[in-house]
């Protein structure tokens, strides 16, 4: 899933202070599963807005709606009625959510209530790590189906580095040396040999590192 | 020859090879590489000039190792993954070999959460061992990284670095050898204070054949006090220092004097090792240490005898 985690609330503050009518919405897939930005999150988000502001005195409305994917028009679209009339729209999804609200809603204002942080998987409860980057060209068959782009701090694909020691990495003992991980994973196999054969250099342009990318499926009309 | 530089000259003639450390300044100010030349020259064949060492912003290593050439001496420019992208680094080759630069190590790099810039981005483009492949496609394509042509190639004697010392252990000679796959000439190794350690990290070396392939520079380090003895051994990553000697360093009344001691017992026992080449005596921010540490253990540089 995509992680995000709500920015300080002073930073949301500074930014909700200058407007009236403010819609917080929240967003019930990735952002409601890390228990971050789903509707409950954003309703808690709104009483602490309504409690400050009443505090200091600012005037207007602090309204919340949540919807079930704040990635697809259709979903950003049915809140219309909702956006209507307000200032400023403050988001909890992760950062695509704040975006497509602006596309969609062209006259009105819009911030992001969350810092998206990463492709992530729940490691332990309430615990998320890091395990894809996105790169655009997935080579885990050959890494024991562990991501090295990701989950190596140098993203190296000849690892382990100099740094690697006891099983974790050189900048943290509490990160885990990925080809430290790998190395074992593929042991087990018995292909750890693999690991002889010099891998890269990485094709970056398949990345975010060749420019914005495209989805499109075949054979599909719009 | 692959480069004609001094290294290569004195460790294909199967003379022992004895190189140096040489950080550039925190600095624009020349006067400093030229002083610490001046210190090492005579005493060792070729001095390492690092690469923003331990990830803090420094003079340039192919700006200090001109400098050096100006002083006679050989530099090691030393190249790291972390600060540029493949275009940046084939450029830097080019105008290394242009200034008259004839030996290259390449390195991954230490991260950036290390130095003094830890909000930066780290580049990570190619590793060590894919930047090491497209170095020896440059000299011996001679092609650049993308296949196209290089109409004067950069004549380098390419090394990396290895460590002994980091997990997982029963890979790290395969790793070596990996980079003699992708085209080292030689390398040098981290510090060795665990003798028998490395004595079984070549043994597995001359299994491989790396030790035909490649020229292997083992690292040592002179400790200033015991005080270093213990943060090599609990704070630097991949580094093994053994008990008895952050013990010996802590007894010793000349801390300097006994680091030194140290260092040369090391030297002579790693120069009877099978397929160790030379020694790479790292004395950071100690350059004086080294003429000492050569005079101790007898050593006269290739280039000299």
């Amino acid at each position: 899933m995509i992680t995000a985690e709500r920015k300080p609330f002073d930073q949301i503050k500074t930014v909700t202070d200058q407007f009236e009518n403010i819609l917080v919405v929240g967003c019930n897939t990735c952002v409601a599963v890390c228990l971050t930005g789903g509707e409950k999150e954003a309703e808690i988000l709104a009483t602490q807005l309504r409690l400050q502001r009443q505090k200091d005195g600012i005037g207007g409305t602090v309204e919340t709606v949540t919807v079930l994917r704040q990635c697809e028009n259709e979903y950003v679209d049915a809140v219309a009625a909702q956006v209507a009339g307000k200032d400023l729209i403050l988001s909890t999804a992760c950062s695509i959510g704040p975006q497509l609200f602006a596309d969609r809603f062209p006259q009105v204002r819009v911030a992001p209530a969350m810092n998206t942080n990463m492709l992530g998987v729940v490691k332990e409860h309430h615990v998320w790590t890091e395990y894809c980057a996105a790169c655009g060209d997935c080579v885990i068959f050959n890494t024991g189906g562990i991501c090295p782009i990701a989950r190596c701090a140098k993203q190296l694909t000849n690892g382990p580095c100099g740094g690697s020691q006891d099983g974790h990495c050189e900048i943290s003992k509490d990160i885990p040396c990925v080809w430290q991980l790998i190395y074992l994973k593929l042991a087990s196999f018995g292909l750890e040999g693999n690991l002889s054969r010099i891998s890269g250099p990485k094709d970056w342009s398949k990345a975010n590192s060749g420019g914005p990318r495209t989805m499109k499926k075949e054979g599909f009309k719009p | 020859m692959r480069s004609g530089s001094t290294l290569e000259t004195v460790l294909e003639a199967g003379k022992f090879a004895v190189t140096a450390e040489l950080g550039p300044p925190k600095s624009a100010d020349p006067q400093v590489i030229i002083d610490k030349a001046n210190i090492l020259k005579g005493h060792v064949d070729a001095v390492n000039i690092t690469d923003n060492q331990t990830a803090i912003a420094r003079m340039s290593s192919m700006a200090a190792a001109k400098l050096v050439i100006e002083q006679g001496l050989e530099p090691i420019m030393q190249m790291t993954c972390r600060d540029r992208n493949r275009l940046a680094m084939q450029a830097d080759i080019l105008g290394a070999a242009a200034l008259g630069v004839k030996n290259l190590l390449c390195l991954t790099g230490d991260h950036q959460s290390f130095g003094n810039h830890p909000q930066s981005l780290g580049v990570f483009d190619l590793d060590s061992v894919t930047l090491v492949r497209m170095v020896r496609d440059m000299r011996d394509g001679p092609r650049f990284q993308c296949g196209e042509e290089i109409a004067f190639a950069p004549r380098l004697f390419i090394g990396a670095a290895a460590n002994p010392y980091a997990d997982p252990f029963p890979f790290r000679a395969i790793r070596l050898a990996k980079k003699v796959d992708a085209g080292i000439d030689f390398c040098q190794t981290q510090i060795i204070y665990n003798v028998e350690k490395f004595e079984e990290f070549m043994r597995q070396c001359r299994e491989l054949g790396v030790t035909e392939r490649c020229k292997i520079l083992a690292g040592v380090a002179p400790l200033k006090s015991a005080g270093t003895a213990r943060y090599m051994k609990n704070r630097v990553a991949g580094m093994d220092v053994p008990d008895e000697l952050v013990e010996r360093m802590s007894a010793a009344a000349d801390p300097q004097d006994e680091g030194i001691d140290v260092c040369v017992e090391i030297i002579k026992r790693v120069k009877e090792i099978d397929g160790v080449a030379g020694v790479h005596i790292m004395a950071v921010e100690w350059e004086s240490a080294v003429p000492e540490i050569t005079k101790r253990a007898g050593l006269i540089p290739g280039s000299a005898s």
